[in-house]
């Protein structure tokens, strides 16, 4: 006799195997759909006096490049850096030179040090912000000053706590992303 | 984790051109940044016109967020009011009386004022605001310090008008879009604004220094007369704000003047009022080169010739 499938065996974490498959539309536009509503976030909470909020549309792009390699591609950054550069009240152009450089080091690093695990990502995305961070602030057109240089600690003690989060919250959409939501036949 | 095995291009040619036209491309995206930041830098306002449409489109989501931040606001501050009401309600009992007898003395002031005013023939020039607005947002992540207006050109906002709060001046238009403007916070490090001591005639340059302070260069040295506590108000020097208004509050006295807190934080501002420029004969003739002529200047002098 045979015995009844199993009810998992149907489905995994994506969905329901049977009769779905993924949907190309959501696999590839939910990684620049999120970075670019993370560029967003930061002008719209909060009026603040010192520059206190995270790069968060840079910290997704980081996210996302280190938790999936080879989904963005080496030239995301020049495009979304250009919508970044809309909103992020930068000079235009800093964001697109930043980050296209940041996906051109990422990937000679991963060249270098092809295996790595998450307290790597971790130390890189920490030498990364830390690097983007004072890039920015010089790029800015602002005096640079020692009041300059100690109003952005908090900004970066705060980029790297919230990095591992915004790691998990990619995998989580990575989850999201590979959903099986298409209907076949 | 490794990369995955795919992105090794191997023998495959088409694989390998693929990978090489990524790094040219991400490359000249590079390059091309350069040279747009390169012209920013070189002229500022180069690329307002995608910044404003772009920020058009995101002002409504911000009237919203705006909405929020000051429920927020509110609502901590109903909670931390609860805390410590006892003592509060007695401090401000007494500061009701000593309020009562100012205002009194306001009044004689006021009084005087309109007086001396008929006996020059001076009118008030207090114009009425060009519209009343929400600030909804700010550039949080980045070192400059710009916020941004739910009302703009449909509003009759122009670039150069100042921005003041109830508490007093939040900054000055930099840029104009249709539904939207962005705005010099007084505190970001390009800002200059002429200053002088509520109390007296010191004037003095507020600086904004990108932390949220003021730092304020007096222009007469000599022995510094600033003493913590001190409120400075806008002089009126150079045109743009009308004079009175209140700017900062001096918090530690220094060699060549102090720094100040700005009395209109951006983060507690919900409503701004977007002012006419006070002066604006004054302010394009500083823009004109001194081997120029006025415009004004120009036909007069045809007249006469």
């Amino acid at each position: 006799m045979i015995d009844p499938i199993s009810g998992k065996a149907r489905r995994d974490r994506y969905g329901s195997k049977i009769n779905r498959t993924h949907s190309p539309i959501l696999a590839y536009a939910t990684p620049w759909i999120t970075i670019m509503f993370a560029s967003l976030l930061p002008q719209l909470p909060i009026a603040s006096a010192i520059p206190l909020v995270p790069p968060l549309g840079y910290l997704m792009m980081i996210a996302w490049r280190l938790v999936r390699p080879g989904l963005l591609p080496v030239w995301a950054g020049t495009l979304l850096g250009m919508f970044d550069d809309l909103f992020s009240g930068q000079p235009f152009g800093s964001a697109i030179l930043l980050w296209s450089l940041t996906m051109l080091s990422i990937e000679l690093l991963e060249a270098r040090f092809p295996w790595r695990g998450f307290l790597q990502d971790w130390l890189v995305g920490v030498v990364f912000i830390a690097a983007y961070l004072i890039a920015a602030a010089m790029l800015s057109g602002a005096r640079i000053d020692i009041t300059a240089i100690v109003v952005m600690v908090p900004q970066f003690l705060l980029s790297i706590c919230i990095f591992p989060i915004i790691a998990r919250m990619v995998a989580v959409l990575d989850r999201f992303r590979l959903m099986r939501v298409r209907v076949i036949g | 984790m490794a990369p995955p095995s795919s992105r090794r291009s191997g023998h495959s040619r088409r694989a390998q051109y693929g990978l090489f036209t990524g790094y040219v491309l991400a490359t000249i995206g590079a390059l091309f940044g350069a040279l747009l930041l390169g012209i920013s830098l070189w002229r500022p306002t180069s690329f307002n016109g995608f910044r404003t449409s772009a920020s058009d489109v995101v002002a409504p989501v911000g009237e919203a967020g705006a909405a929020a931040r000051t429920e927020g606001q509110g609502l901590f501050d109903s909670i931390s009011g609860y805390l410590r009401a006892g003592s509060q309600n007695a401090k401000l009992k007494k500061e009701v009386e000593l309020a009562r007898i100012r205002l009194k003395e306001a009044d004689a002031v006021r009084q005087e004022n309109a007086r001396l005013k008929t006996l020059l023939g001076l009118r008030d020039t207090q114009a009425p605001p060009v519209t009343i607005t929400r600030l909804v947002g700010s550039s949080a992540s980045s070192t400059r310090r710009f916020a941004y207006l739910g009302a703009g050109s449909n509003h009759g906002v122009r670039v150069g008008m100042p921005v003041r709060s109830p508490r007093g001046v939040v900054g000055r238009v930099l840029e104009v879009g249709q539904h939207s403007a962005r705005v010099l916070l007084l505190s970001d490090s390009e800002s200059v604004l002429p200053v002088r001591r509520a109390k007296d005639d010191v004037v003095a340059f507020a600086e904004g220094r990108g932390d949220g302070r003021l730092r304020i260069r007096l222009i007469n040295l000599g022995v510094n007369p600033l003493k913590r506590g001190d409120v400075f108000v806008t002089s009126g020097a150079g045109g743009y704000y009308q004079p009175g208004v209140a700017v900062a509050i001096l918090d530690q006295v220094t060699s060549d003047g102090g720094i100040a807190r700005v009395i209109a934080d951006p983060a507690a501002t919900d409503f701004v009022a977007v002012e006419p420029i006070w002066q604006p004969k004054a302010v394009e003739s500083a823009k004109t080169p001194v081997s120029e002529a006025l415009a004004s200047d120009q036909s007069t002098g045809a007249a006469a010739q």
